[in-house]
């Protein structure tokens, strides 16, 4: 599948940090790319530079095998994580406000419809739930019809349900055929969309490829956790054990094995926790620290 | 440049302000109730201290010699241009004009109720020998505070709403992240900055006629020149102003820093450009200060406009110097605009 938007090398530099360090990735037509990382990690600015708001200050970025140019705006759209609109302005005044600064615009009625906008087309944007809103700066990130969608933790603050609504909205985006790249720190999230994740942490991209590839190669099997506490003995780890903090976990391809030799040990069967590795796992197992950092 | 983008960021800027119904309320209250107020504790009141032009032999007041200039309580200022000189007993911004260069003779605006007190002092001092100075009537309108006041209270009013106007309102925009999000667009920085400089131009006429005209109906005021006149100085006083305000808001990201940078230039104009006393008699550096400010040639003009009658001729050197300060601040602040 050809890329659509090519990275190579990026690096971006604040004053006494490093906040991207030698990024490269790219981001086949048609498909949802999920850049996940902890709070700090690098992955909006990665996605600043992506977008053509931020220059790197090394490294490349090609879109349609060209540099990012005046035209690349009209192409894409973005929904930023923190923003604000004009304010004194009702939903239906913003989408028509962003509608005019594009060449080209999407057909408003379907887009307030496939955005769930009916609603409160003539509320003023200030009075407008957190759903609400965000389904808006979506419906303005896909005003002008781009091929590429950038989302910048769009569900975050969102409650359990209007973050699966708002995945449904995301899903149909994908359906009409346009690319999508997510900054997000929900592993269901990133499971749920996402056809590649890339982990960055600490500014650097540490691993990359589909969600379910990664969980198998870091994790070929299910995953058993038991308390350090509950080893009898002088606590001594089983073959293949692995301890994070206060919690052994092993990883093995045979689990009701695993199980039985560790209640030969004398594990308590209640100790035990079996599950299949997720991709927070694959976080925890490659950077030693949690998602939300 | 398109005019689509450019014409949506008006329009959304404008419905902005005018739906904000306290901005709205108070560009429009503002300048009313200060003239209304100025008009009530100084109107027609004459002030507690005179002033006094003296035509000096060689414009040096030590080496004039009248009785009347021992007089207490009475300020006198050496003056030397005498057309300038009486030009400012029209106005009022001088009581009495008296020439000591040869035979002694005094200016008097008769319209003017401290004008009739000073030469009243003036009449109390003159020796029965040498007899009273010959007497000019000048042929002065009848002109009150508010007729003076008028052009400072509007130019002031321009001067808060060009500068915070746009200003303020871009460093808010740049913090909360709109300008992030237009920044998004094809919008170019040259389209948002001139939808801007337009919708706060577009807000200021409108402002201004319904404050000029209300202020005519409730008080009536002096008029004398060509409206078309006044307001392509309103116009260039205020483009000057919005240029003064676009360049406070091209790096500023704190609304505070913007708002204390706004007040620092804004009060020493205010102040300083004579718009609501005149700066005859102050410190010589006040006065080349005032000079440096867009507002002191700004309010000059005007009031030559409506108290003098002046035409674009009379005051083409004022028009000329704010358009070329606008083209100044407005290439400096093109250059150093980011929008984050």
């Amino acid at each position: 599948m050809d890329a659509l938007l090519e990275a190579r090398g990026l690096v971006k530099d604040y004053p006494g940090v490093r906040a991207v360090d030698g990024v490269s990735l790219a981001v086949p037509r048609g498909s949802c790319l999920g850049l996940l990382g902890p709070n700090g990690a690098g992955k909006t600015t990665t996605l600043e530079m992506l977008e053509g708001i931020t220059a790197p200050d090394a490294g490349e970025i090609r879109y349609k095998g060209r540099p990012l140019d005046r035209r690349y705006r009209e192409e894409i759209g973005i929904q930023f994580q923190a923003t604000a609109l004009q304010e004194f302005q009702t939903t239906r005044e913003s989408l028509a406000l962003f509608a005019q600064l594009y060449a080209r615009n999407a057909d408003v009625g379907q887009l307030i419809e496939r955005c769930q906008l009916g609603a409160f087309l003539d509320r003023d944007t200030r009075k407008l739930s957190g759903g609400q809103r965000q389904r808006l700066l979506l419906a303005i990130a896909l005003v002008n019809e781009p091929e590429l969608v950038f989302l910048d933790e769009p569900t975050t603050g969102l409650d359990p349900q209007s973050r699966r609504n708002f995945w449904q909205l995301i899903d149909t985006v994908r359906r009409q055929g346009k690319t999508v790249v997510l900054t997000t720190h929900y592993m269901e999230e990133a499971s749920q969309l996402c056809d590649m994740v890339a982990i960055v942490d600490r500014g650097r991209l540490i691993a990359q490829g589909a969600p379910a590839a990664l969980v198998r190669d870091q994790f070929p099997g299910t995953l058993v956790r038991l308390p350090r506490a509950a080893l009898p003995g002088d606590g001594a780890l089983p073959e293949g054990a692995q301890a994070r903090g206060e919690t052994i976990e092993i990883c093995t391809a045979d689990a009701e094995r695993t199980m039985h030799e560790l209640l030969a040990m004398g594990v308590p069967l209640r100790e035990l926790q079996v599950s299949a590795p997720t991709l927070e796992d694959v976080f925890l197992a490659l950077t030693g620290h949690g998602l939300r950092g | 440049m398109t005019l689509r983008r450019f014409l949506a960021v008006v329009v959304a800027r404008n419905r902005e302000f005018y739906r904000d119904r306290t901005s709205l309320g108070w560009n429009l209250l503002f300048p009313l109730l200060t003239v209304l107020i100025f008009a009530f504790i100084f109107g027609g009141g004459p002030a507690d201290q005179y002033k006094v032009g003296v035509l000096a032999p060689g414009n040096d007041l030590a080496a004039a010699r009248h009785p009347f200039l021992e007089t207490p309580h009475v300020r006198f200022l050496a003056v030397a241009d005498e057309a300038e000189a009486i030009g400012k007993v029209r106005r009022h911004q001088l009581d009495l004009v008296i020439d000591l260069r040869g035979d002694p003779r005094y200016w008097i605006n008769e319209e003017s109720p401290s004008g009739r007190l000073a030469e009243r002092l003036l009449q109390a001092t003159a020796s029965p020998s040498a007899g009273m100075p010959a007497r000019e009537a000048v042929q002065g309108r009848v002109v009150r505070y508010v007729d003076w006041v008028l052009p400072g209270v509007i130019a002031t009013n321009m001067m808060f709403s060009c500068l915070w106007g746009v200003g303020y309102v871009i460093v808010r925009y740049r913090k909360n992240g709109v300008l992030r999000r237009l920044q998004a667009t094809p919008l170019s920085p040259f389209e948002f900055l001139s939808a801007q400089v337009v919708s706060r131009l577009l807000v200021v006429a409108v402002v201004t006629t319904m404050v000029y005209v209300l202020t005519d109906l409730l008080m009536g005021f002096a008029m004398h020149g060509s409206h078309l006149v006044l307001a392509l100085v309103f116009f260039a006083g205020a483009v000057c102003l919005v240029s003064i305000g676009l360049l406070v808001s091209v790096r500023t990201r704190s609304e505070e820093l913007a708002d204390g940078l706004l007040n620092l230039l804004s009060w020493p104009m205010m102040i300083f450009s004579g718009a609501w006393f005149s700066l005859e008699g102050a410190h010589p550096l006040a006065q080349a200060m005032a000079q440096a400010f867009p507002m002191t040639h700004l309010v000059t003009a005007a009031r030559r406009v409506m108290l003098d009658g002046a035409g674009l001729a009379d005051v083409a050197p004022e028009i000329a110097l704010l358009a070329g300060t606008t083209v100044i601040l407005l290439a400096i602040a093109a250059k150093l605009f980011r929008w984050s």
